[in-house]
């Protein structure tokens, strides 16, 4: 089935938060914004600006009539700057006029004096100088420090990793609209509703229940609206609590890039220790998270990165430590993956280190590493485990070995253009690590036409959770998807709303609707039944009509839907969900956080241009554990896509930030996504088909993130092509691999 | 087309405009809109006629979501090209057919173009889409063969968060398919139901446009003093100068006796509006540098192609402005007129430093002149940026060398990105000249070459990268000359 949506976007007729017919009298706002990453406020005027035809008002922490914080995990994060700045691209005022054209004039007229204090950039500089965001974490399985003794190899080394900026093609906005008796209305383009209303709400000082949040879907999020939605609901709302007029404030692309946080930056010490036979016997890593100016979500994303720092191996013997270091950067934030591949990016670069030292191919080391059923996580859970199997199948279908000797051939015969291949084996717990976020609800309405209404907290961004949930719904009653329709996200319908994020709002709102519709069904089964004079239990519901053991009746759907009305039997359900499996102790750091895993097995090649430096992703070939996936087109499509904007990621991604603090990759033109000349050449897909039951919604295991973690693997087939070229060259081991990166190791030494 | 227009005529101050309406065609209806009502194309469709199916992604033309498609009269039949409206003075849609997404939509179903999109899984958060559906209705209607590499190059100015582009890819052959065939690419969309009928009906209304066009130039053909910009395609003073673009400007875009590609014996002429396109699908171009395709697929998307002009490069002065590096090596000519006067500088003397041209703020480029390529000629661009497409360069460099006998006769070397302005390298285009080709000739021409730039450390790669990349670069413009 196709993604509900792609008629009406193929017609641009899908409406975006900036698509929303405006209300006569509505006001613009944009925000003024620190030009300095850390200093303290010293004059800030704004008595001309304010003057300005067209100008309605100018706000400050001082109109807040709550409480001037937006921070979720932890309250450290202002809405306006009060008498520091802590980022280059923290608001300081709110600027709200007739056009936006009048802001972009008016803007220029506001004085705004910082006195600069000395920015940090570099998180082991935050971590030395005990600028953190909370205590470090450690996770710890068996005995390191007595492990190292039985190693013959012992390897350690230093790995760098830039983030990476979202680039949803739709950027941040939101537009407030007041209501009657105090209460607003407000269009956020958020994957996490409930986070805007209840900071509006404390912001403004009024109930939750007076903040309606509505968000019919997103133009991309990838994390990005997860938690940074947020500020521009809140700056909407409190310029229309204040004018008690619509405020509407749709970012430009470079506020949006200077203001917005990316995936976190991570420097990492590592120290990976291997028996004669490869065998992992220990792992150590430091992980220093370069988390922004305050903690917005890196504690959990922190935890993550934890969680995954095995990737998909077994080590009997593992400590690793995680420090959130505070800088005087946007505060980052969730980014597919959500700390996650981080992890993984460390020890797959230990390895590849470590079959450099030992001068094996690093393949050999991760397959005899793999994870069993039944081996232990670093956190305590037991692995129900796909790797062997998404390896063997991977290697049955692709055959690495020939792949290599195919690569080692093209390489001898070519002096100025080298190939270069690695495998990628990825292992991804699917839930929020934070339990409590685990639950869903689905309210499921039946018209006495016969169609049928769901609503969810799920954010429909282009994942298809929407499609799925339709899926789910017309499946259990066994109707024409047409019937279906898919309410928008909206707090005042479903409440207490987890955001769409960690891989998780099929299963959990997909359940949470299975539930609704079974009781809807148990109810249209036993008027029926009463009808039909048979027991409920005969009764089938089957393509629009009524069956009983086995043979079609006369009574179809808008019947029955009709005479359950008639006999006043509830047509509608809220269904609550959550599974009951996990739970997590944060004080030993052991527990069973994650419903299932999901694997793969990916062989990625790429070629490098030894004289320009530049390369071509020759191709991307995946074995995938999609459990049994219900969606083929929409599963297909995140793992496409999650492969590409990991290999962006990896390469050509460069987020930027100069010594004192500011963006200088703060644009389309200065930071670089993959285009279409630069998707791998091939991409070539196939599901792992288990049978094994999982916990997954109609037993297809999520897919928004894991496939994301493939793009690792462009790294290091790159770095091997490096090697190809210049054998004895010892690669930094720093993310992403630029063309510039490429060519200055080319011809590292070589050169000298 | 090689008239020599005069000074004059350059000037289309907007104030004199201002109360004088436009007249354009958007999608099905004629509009005439004041100049005032928006500063783009873009604001005009979304603002002003309340079309939302073109997007907003970064208003300088990196992203391609608010692509439409530019319809004007060419040798008697309708040229469609693609653009991106942020970029887009609203002047410039003056008697052009303007068409949005909206505009290729059937009432109740979806064209070729989307209903491949929507089969292909091609669309997922779907803001990027309407941009994709637009360039590829593009496509469908241009002059081009249906291959897989003409449809994806309709595209490469769209760019795709979700999918990866494969499914895009995937969705582009099932829309080939389908143009087999295509001879009059109008007739062919109208007939086979793949676009919208009223397409056939454009070309009699851009003619009867047409006349009205004329006498609306005659209104404002008239000079003034003090304009702030001369805007030719508008693609990067849309971009680094939009708060100043309200002021009273002068468009050179629409004006067609200024866009003239002609040939007097071996020299070649540009009139100052000609575009990157223009000169792609030109034949005297085409003829006597066939390789100007794939040098200039490395420049930005086909959308800015379509409208960023030559002359604009030159006068944008950006160090790594890639058509300056291109026209620096091949020796151009400029000529530059004001009311009071006109003269001919080499393109080598123009720049004088960071931004700082040889220019009076009423001086305007009117013609370009170089020599063409000679069969003893031997000319190479080299551009290599973080992303290989519609990217700036990190460094980029052109080679025109005239060679006899093994001889190296004359010899032009250009690089961009190593120094404050784009960079003639003349020490290393004299140390050329005289030479045999062989590796020695190469060394010294990279000891050379690093005496006389100074690169900066910047987004786009370290000083010690920049130099690298250029040594690398002169070896990529002279080894394939080896043994020969």
């Amino acid at each position: 089935m196709k993604n509900i949506d792609s008629y009406t976007h193929v017609r641009g007729e899908s409406i975006y938060l900036d698509d929303i017919p405006l209300q006569a009298g509505t006001l613009f706002a944009a925000a003024l914004d620190s030009p300095i990453a850390h200093g303290v406020i010293k004059k800030l005027d704004y008595t001309e600006a304010e003057k300005t035809e067209g100008i309605v008002r100018i706000f400050t922490y001082k109109d807040i009539p709550g409480k001037n914080q937006i921070g979720s995990i932890i309250p450290d994060e202002e809405l306006f700057a009060e008498t520091n700045v802590h980022f280059s691209g923290m608001p300081v005022a709110l600027i709200v006029g007739i056009s936006p054209e009048v802001l972009r004039i008016a803007l220029k007229k506001i004085i705004l004096e910082i006195e600069q204090l000395h920015p940090i950039t570099d998180p082991r500089e935050a971590q030395k100088k005990g600028e953190l965001i909370m205590q470090p974490r450690t996770f710890r399985l068996g005995d390191v420090a007595s492990a190292w003794k039985n190693c013959e190899y012992i390897i350690e080394g230093i790995s760098e990793i830039n983030g990476q900026e979202h680039l949803y093609i739709e950027t941040q906005g939101a537009y407030a609209i007041p209501q009657e008796s105090g209460a607003l209305r407000v269009y956020s383009s958020t994957q996490g509703l409930t986070a805007v209303q209840s900071t509006i709400a404390s912001v403004l000082n009024i109930s939750m229940s007076n903040v309606e949040v509505d968000t019919t879907r997103l133009g991309g999020g990838f994390g990005g609206k997860e938690d940074q939605a947020t500020a521009w609901a809140v700056l909407c709302s409190l310029a229309a609590y204040h004018l008690k007029r619509p405020v509407k404030y749709s970012l430009h692309r470079m506020e949006d890039m200077r203001m917005t946080g990316k995936r976190h930056p991570y420097s990492a010490d590592f120290k990976i220790g291997l028996n004669k036979d490869l065998k992992i016997l220990a792992f150590e890593a430091t992980f220093y998270q370069n988390a922004g100016a305050s903690a917005d979500l890196s504690p959990a994303v922190m935890e993550r990165t934890l969680f995954h720092c095995t990737n998909t191996y077994f080590i009997p013997n593992v400590t690793a430590t995680a420090y959130s270091c505070k800088t005087n950067l946007p505060p980052n934030t969730a980014f597919r993956g959500f700390g996650g591949p981080q992890g993984m990016f460390v020890i797959e670069a230990a390895i590849a280190k470590a079959a450099e030292c030992i001068n094996v191919h690093a393949a050999e080391i991760q397959h005899k590493n793999l994870l069993k059923t039944g081996d232990e996580f670093p956190y305590g859970q037991l692995a129900e485990s796909e790797a062997h199997e998404c390896w063997k199948k991977a290697d049955t279908l692709f055959h690495f070995e020939q792949m290599q000797k195919d690569i080692d051939d093209f390489n001898i015969q070519n002096k100025l253009t080298k190939k270069g291949m690695a495998i990628m084996p990825i292992c991804f717990g699917i839930s929020f690590t934070k339990t409590l976020l685990n639950q869903a609800r689905s309210l499921v309405h039946v018209y006495i036409d016969g169609s049928i209404g769901v609503s969810t907290a799920a954010v429909e961004m282009g994942q298809g959770v929407n499609t799925k949930i339709l899926q789910v719904a017309a499946t259990i009653f066994s109707v024409p998807a047409e019937r279906v329709k898919i309410f928008s996200t909206n707090t005042y319908r479903i409440t207490n709303t987890s955001p769409t994020a960690a891989s998780t709002a099929a299963d959990l709102n997909g359940k949470a609707t299975e539930i609704a519709c079974n009781e809807i069904l148990k109810r249209l089964k036993q008027v029926a039944a009463e009808e039909l004079k048979v027991n409920a239990t005969d009764i089938e519901i089957k393509d629009e009509y009524v069956w009983i053991g086995g043979k079609k009746t006369v009574l179809n759907w808008n019947n029955l839907v009709l005479l359950t009305y008639q006999k006043r039997v509830n047509l509608s359900e809220l269904a609550h969900y959550t599974p009951q499996q996990i739970h997590f102790d944060a004080t030993k750091e052991k527990g069973h956080p994650f419903t299932y895993h999901v694997y793969g097995t990916a062989a990625i090649t790429a070629t490098i241009d030894c004289l320009r430096g530049t390369y071509e992703i020759d191709a991307v070939k995946v074995v995938h554990d999609f459990g049994q996936s219900m969606n083929k087109m929409v599963d297909w499509g995140q793992c496409e896509g999650g492969i590409v904007q990991g290999i962006g990621w990896m390469t050509m991604e460069e987020i930027f930030y100069d010594t004192n603090g500011k963006l200088r990759s703060n644009a389309l033109s200065t930071y670089k996504v993959p285009d279409i000349y630069s998707t791998p050449k091939e991409i070539t897909i196939h599901p792992l088909e288990t049978k094994k039951e999982n916990l997954a919604i109609f037993q297809s295991k999520a897919v928004g993130e894991p496939p994301l973690m493939y793009g690792i693997g462009a790294y290091f087939a790159l770095r091997n092509a490096i090697k190809a070229f210049n054998p004895t060259v010892n690669i930094p081991i720093d993310a992403p691999m630029t063309p510039e990166k490429v060519l200055m190791n080319l011809y590292d030494k070589i050169n000298k | 087309m090689s008239g020599f227009p005069k000074v004059e005529n350059y000037f289309l101050p907007l104030n004199k405009i201002k109360a004088t309406n436009l007249h354009f065609i958007l999608n099905e209806k004629e509009v005439k809109p004041l100049p005032s009502e928006a500063e783009t194309v873009l604001d005009y469709i979304r603002s002003v006629q309340n079309l939302k199916g073109t997007k907003i992604g970064c208003r300088e033309g990196d992203c391609g979501a608010c692509t439409i498609l530019v319809g004007d009269l060419q040798d008697g039949s309708v040229r469609y090209r693609s653009m991106t409206s942020c970029l887009m003075p609203l002047v410039n849609a003056h008697g052009k057919h303007i068409v949005t997404v909206e505009g290729v939509n059937f009432p109740d179903r979806l064209n070729l173009v989307q209903q491949a999109m929507a089969d292909s899984g091609a669309t997922q958060c779907g803001f990027c889409t309407p941009g994709f559906v637009v360039s590829l209705a593009g496509y469908c209607l241009s002059n081009q063969d249906a291959t897989k590499e003409n449809a994806i190059a309709a595209i490469d100015g769209n760019i795709c968060r979700c999918t990866g582009y494969k499914s895009i890819e995937r969705a582009t052959d099932i829309i080939n398919e389908q143009l087999k065939g295509k001879n009059d690419p109008i007739e062919f969309v109208v007939k086979n139901k793949i676009l919208p009928e009223y397409f056939s009906e454009i070309k009699e209304k851009l003619q009867q446009i047409s006349e009205e066009t004329k006498s609306l130039i005659e209104i404002i053909k008239r000079p003034e003093a003090a304009n702030k910009f001369f805007v030719g395609g508008g693609t990067d003073l849309y971009v680094q100068r939009h708060g100043d673009m309200k002021e009273d400007n002068s468009f050179l875009f629409n004006r067609r006796e200024l866009n003239f590609i002609s040939k007097e014996k071996n020299t070649c002429f540009l009139g100052p509006a000609v575009t990157v396109s223009d000169l792609r699908t030109s034949e005297i171009i085409t003829t006597a540098i066939p390789q100007f395709q794939n040098f200039s697929k490395l420049v930005s998307s086909t959308p800015i192609r379509n409208m960023a002009t030559i002359a604009g490069n030159f006068v944008n002065a950006s160090p790594i402005g890639d058509f300056s590096i291109f026209f620096l090596a091949l020796d151009a000519q400029i000529e530059l007129d004001s009311i009071e006067k006109k003269r001919t500088i080499p393109l080598r003397k123009f720049y004088k430093g960071y931004k700082q041209l040889d220019k009076t703020l009423d001086e305007i480029i009117s013609r370009i002149s170089f020599e063409l390529p000679s069969k003893n000629t031997y000319l190479n661009f080299e551009k290599i940026s973080k992303r290989t497409h519609l990217d700036i360069a990190s460094v980029n460099t052109a080679i025109c060398l005239n060679i006899e006998n093994g001889i190296i006769q004359k010899a032009g070397l250009s690089a961009g990105g190593v120094g404050p302005i784009p960079m003639f390298l003349e020490k290393t285009s004299t140390y050329l000249q005289g030479k045999k080709i062989n590796n020695d000739t190469i060394s010294g021409a990279i000891e050379t070459m690093k005496t006389e730039i100074s690169p900066i450390g910047d987004v786009r790669g370290s000083a010690a990268y920049k130099t690298l990349l250029l040594e690398q670069l002169i070896k990529a413009h002279l080894m394939p000359l080896l043994n020969n």
